[in-house]
């Protein structure tokens, strides 16, 4: 297979170049995605390509121009709307959770809604409590929502592929501490499918199930474990709605230990939501209780002297990991 | 108030369309009658809205709309269904909660959705198809296709920020979009005369630098003419324009409300008397379209068909319960995504 390097931001932006040059009927909107090519980069050269009319910079209206991507969607084109943070899916929660989540089954199975909404998550670049919020669990709540969390360029873009390529609404959270950094990416092409998780290294000490670019931050603190002896398995679930339950199962199982880590609010968040859905399953092959490493629950505050501390990052996972594996204070 | 009608032949249309229309409207009228009847008799679950009183617009509206043409409709959805062509028997199914309705007993009176006569939806969040009816249009321009989408909307939807929104982009972009609100004057008890400045809700296309035009709401062959303009002006690639039609709903907002708390008698009879189904079938006769006898035979028929449809909704089964587990998504093999 060969291999090219690109950055996660390059990695979306083929990945919608080349669905775009493979069906005429996909569109990308939102704000600032055409002239500047995204506020973060990730849809660079596509309005320049693709013109106008499928390229299209949008007002600053994120409850409308989402309902405006799901009446195309209804009508024959396969839109993919840019909302550039995950704080102003807010504006637009009534078009997601109200109409594009629900017109499929409201209407007994008529409507069809291939639509992609791509947002950001993640703290780390001092933009305070509006810019820094991951709100995957609100969309989770949400039936009728498929949620795609893609940890490294390679993810992201096999992914999106797949959300583009999906008859169903997706919702794809891109992380913005990833956008600049390169990764090796295959150079053919190639999709990734949903439901289906990555096991990122085999272990049989723990089980650390990481959301998002978690996964790859608690693969670098499973290398410094392997200094504690500790060797821990870590797994990227890749989709949270539909979610792999077995393959967190049947590593549980062999490991006895399990650790969620992801980046939005521990309460009613994704993590004890894993946690607690595969709980019957893996009860009585746990040696210790199950544990969750999250955003404390706190708006994010500006200073870097503040957010990192509320954040989880490879640290918090190595010291979690050793706790809970060896025991006692560290 | 009185009513001011232009001759019915000045407007060019011919006389089975004439009738047709006057049919479309006792459907409706008819329609909802029967509604009402079941769910005083406790056949009904939950509730619906009535559209009595209000039958011109999607009437006269929909008469201007061909094969492919897309329209949104609201939580007070039966007329514009209707004025489509949709099944009667199946949306007294789903009125129902039956097996046999439109959404298989999913949506309900407030979502039926027929994709085939190009309804896209029935929406229960106030002003929420706005969007959708914009998006639906911009698709069109991006096919290249000369389809036209209607969004209807009341009073009440043209104060929430879709209604900005959507016109904003509509106009920037000048999609073939016709935005039709339905100015029944209250929403649900509150006055649209108390809760903002403008008299009328078509003076904000002044805005969006948009046709903005009132219109009787209860003469359908007005609604029909401006509606008509409209129509070919999105066809022409001009872009939307806001039709305020002015109307009333004789019932209350849904069938378990009197609607008398908040509206005096005097305004309720007021607005009887211009009954667009009463008015249009006086002008009928006295302008010699047609007849007291073939109106009668047409009342007759419509009658029939609307009790057809009830007897179909009625001895329908209920949907196995298995069934609230369907639709939710397409289905792909292999993921389970519950």
């Amino acid at each position: 297979m060969k291999i090219k390097k690109i950055t996660y931001a390059q990695a979306i932006s083929e990945a919608i170049d080349e669905e775009m040059q493979r069906d005429k009927n996909i569109i990308l909107l939102g704000e600032d995605v055409g002239i500047l090519g995204g506020n973060f980069k990730a849809t660079v050269g596509l309005y320049e390509k693709y013109g106008e009319w499928r390229v299209k910079d949008t007002p600053i209206s994120e409850n409308s121009f989402t309902g405006l991507g799901l009446g195309a969607a209804l009508t024959g084109l396969r839109p993919i709307v840019e909302i550039m943070f995950s704080d102003f899916i807010m504006l637009a929660m009534d078009q997601i959770a109200n109409q594009v989540a629900k017109i499929r089954y409201m209407s007994g199975g008529q409507a069809i809604v291939p639509l992609t909404i791509r947002t950001t998550l993640g703290g780390g670049r001092s933009s305070a409590a509006q810019h820094s919020q991951s709100l995957q669990a609100l969309v989770c709540h949400i039936p009728g929502l498929k949620v795609v969390m893609p940890s490294s360029a390679s993810e992201a873009k096999g992914l999106l592929k797949t959300a583009i390529r999906d008859n169903n609404p997706v919702i794809f959270f891109e992380h913005k501490m990833e956008y600049n950094k390169t990764y090796e990416v295959p150079e053919e092409e190639y999709t990734i499918p949903f439901g289906v998780a990555n096991i990122l290294k085999e272990g049989k000490d723990i089980t650390i199930v990481g959301t998002s670019n978690q996964a790859l931050k608690a693969l670098q603190a499973a290398e410094e474990l392997t200094k504690e002896g500790i060797n821990a398995e870590i797994i990227d679930p890749r989709t949270l709605v539909p979610l792999d339950k077995d393959t967190i199962v049947k590593s549980v199982k062999k490991t006895g230990r399990l650790l969620v880590v992801d980046e939005g609010y521990e309460r009613c968040g994704v993590a004890g939501e894993i946690a607690m859905s595969i709980l019957k399953d893996i009860f009585y092959y746990l040696d210790t209780p199950i544990e969750r490493l999250t955003t404390a629950n706190l708006p994010l505050p500006f200073s870097p002297a503040l957010e990192f501390p509320i954040v989880p990052d490879e640290k918090k996972i190595y010291q979690k990991v050793k706790k809970m594996v060896i025991g006692g204070e560290v | 108030m009185e009513n001011k009608f232009k001759p019915i032949k000045s407007y060019g249309i011919d006389k089975d369309k004439i009738l047709r229309i006057y049919q479309s409207m006792l459907k409706i009228r008819y329609f909802e009658n029967k509604i009402t009847d079941l769910y005083s008799k406790g056949l009904m679950p939950g509730l619906a809205h009535l559209y009595i009183g209000e039958e011109a617009i999607a009437v006269g509206t929909c008469a201007n709309l061909t094969e492919g043409d897309f329209a949104i409709s609201t939580h007070r959805g039966h007329g514009h269904l209707i004025a489509q062509g949709a099944d009667l028997k199946r949306m007294m199914a789903e009125v129902l909660g039956k097996e046999t309705g439109y959404c298989k007993g999913k949506g309900g009176s407030m979502h039926i959705m027929d994709v085939s006569k190009g309804i896209l939806g029935a929406d229960g969040i106030v002003g929420a198809g706005i969007p959708i009816a914009t998006g639906s249009a911009y698709s069109a321009k991006v096919r290249g296709t000369n389809q036209v989408t209607v969004a209807f909307f009341g009073d009440a939807a043209s104060n929430q920020g879709t209604f900005h929104e959507s016109i904003n982009m509509a106009a920037a972009w000048k999609l073939p979009v016709i935005y039709v609100c339905e100015n029944n004057l209250y929403g649900i008890s509150v006055d649209i005369r108390k809760i903002t400045n403008t008299k009328d809700i078509a003076t904000r296309a002044l805005a969006y630098d948009i046709p903005g035009v009132v219109v009787d709401g209860n003469d359908v062959l007005e609604v029909y003419r401006v509606t008509k303009e409209a129509t070919d002006r999105a066809r022409r690639g001009e872009g939307p324009s806001l039709i305020e039609c002015k109307t009333y709903r004789f019932k209350g907002h849904h069938v378990g409300d009197p609607g008398r708390v908040y509206r005096l008698e005097k305004e309720i009879e007021e607005w009887k008397e211009r009954c667009p189904i009463k008015t249009f079938r006086e002008r009928l006769i006295k302008e010699k379209i047609s007849s007291e006898e073939e109106l009668s035979l047409i009342e007759k028929d419509t009658k029939k068909m609307i009790k057809k449809a009830a007897d179909f909704a009625i001895q329908s089964p209920y949907p196995d319960k298995k069934e609230a587990y369907e639709d939710l998504f397409v289905e792909e093999k292999g993921i389970e995504a519950r």
